[in-house]
């Protein structure tokens, strides 16, 4: 038993432990999610971080311990988000083509998702800390956990913000956009990335390959307006954490 | 795969220095992107190893997010105390933002292909 709690103790604190937990607990998430025949609500993202997130507070492991191994996946966020040049690369003609309408629902997407959630979370007496954390949810995190520090939110957060934001849309948007009778696969890729980035364009990927493209090219696009709407906005409103 | 990977992050760090030296408020992979989308543009092709790297990565994008998302737990009090607030902002922002994104987008590319009918 000594001995068990020994191996524990050193394996707490090495990265390998919570990188390889990490995995296998994407793994349950997909295995579920197939299983449950690829409906929205088994979502993988979520289904690992109910997974793990009790685990962390059963085995009293702080989360800074966590992050030490899995910061390596975190990491691979970069090199993803310069990937999305790829699908971009490859869709670029059908791109060119709907520049008008691109630049109509990126700007109009961009603007409710900073507006309304503000606005919301103030009329339901949430703090100003909440607010501007709030403010960066529809866009990828490492981009989302900047423009949070930079507007006085809380990025780490902001970050959990960004990817209940991002599963909510991957697990509605399919139904609401089938509700709304939008069948564009451009249209639907676009909006579901401008609101939902990453986690929405895995989904939008599952859709087709096109409705993926357009998603990846919401969320670089949106990171882009997003940076440099919501200091305007907290100016305009006169915010202060 | 090694080289396509080199490829990435190379452009990762390209856009992370350029922004450090412009200034530009946007983030450095987000710049990295837009360099490659151009180099690509510029060469005129896409490398077959580039490709499957970046689709391999890309079909995995959601792995991603969940060492970020597992920050949560750290939260515990704040979200007890400003649950309502977090919850019904993240719900309905979100819904309102694909329906307006979508609702927009597909009305300028009807009319755009009205106009073009007219003409």
């Amino acid at each position: 038993m000594n001995k068990l709690t020994d191996i524990w103790v050193y394996l707490a604190t090495s990265p390998l432990l919570w990188l390889t937990i990490t995995l296998l607990a994407y793994r349950v998430g997909q295995g579920l999610f197939k299983k449950s025949g690829g409906r929205a609500l088994f979502n993988p993202v979520a289904l690992a971080i109910a997974l793990l997130a009790p685990l962390l507070l059963v085995t009293n492991t702080p989360y800074s311990t966590y992050f030490s191994g899995a910061q390596f996946i975190h990491f691979l966020l970069g090199p993803a988000t310069v990937a999305l040049a790829i699908p971009l690369y490859l869709h670029w003609a059908r791109v060119r083509k709907l520049f008008l309408p691109i630049v109509a629902g990126l700007v109009s997407g961009s603007l409710t998702a900073i507006l309304s959630a503000m606005g919301i979370a103030w009329l339901l007496g949430g703090s100003s800390r909440i607010l501007l954390s709030l403010a960066p949810k529809s866009v990828t995190t490492p981009v989302a956990m900047g423009i949070a520090e930079k507007i006085g939110g809380l990025a780490p957060l902001t970050a959990v913000m960004v990817i209940l934001t991002g599963v909510t849309g991957a697990v509605a948007a399919p139904s609401l956009l089938q509700w709304l009778r939008i069948r564009d696969d451009a249209v639907i890729g676009f909006a579901i990335g401008v609101a939902a980035h990453g986690i929405g364009t895995a989904r939008a990927f599952q859709i087709s390959i096109l409705a993926g493209a357009f998603s990846g090219l919401a969320i670089g696009l949106n990171a882009l307006l997003t940076t440099l709407l919501a200091p305007l906005v907290v100016r305009l409103l006169h915010l202060t954490p | 795969m090694i080289g396509a990977m080199a490829v990435l992050l190379a452009f990762q760090l390209i856009g992370e220095v350029v922004v450090q030296l412009s200034g530009i408020p946007a983030p450095g992979p987000v710049v990295g992107m837009v360099l490659l989308f151009l180099a690509l543009q510029g060469y005129g092709a896409l490398p077959d190893t580039l490709r499957t790297t970046a689709e391999t990565l890309l079909s995995h994008l959601s792995l991603l997010f969940i060492p970020a998302g597992v920050g949560i737990i750290q939260y515990g009090t704040l979200l007890a105390e400003e649950w309502l607030a977090l919850t019904v902002a993240l719900l309905v922002s979100t819904l309102l933002s694909i329906t307006v994104a979508a609702l927009v987008m597909q009305a300028v590319i009807r009319r755009s292909s009205e106009k073009r009918r007219d003409e």
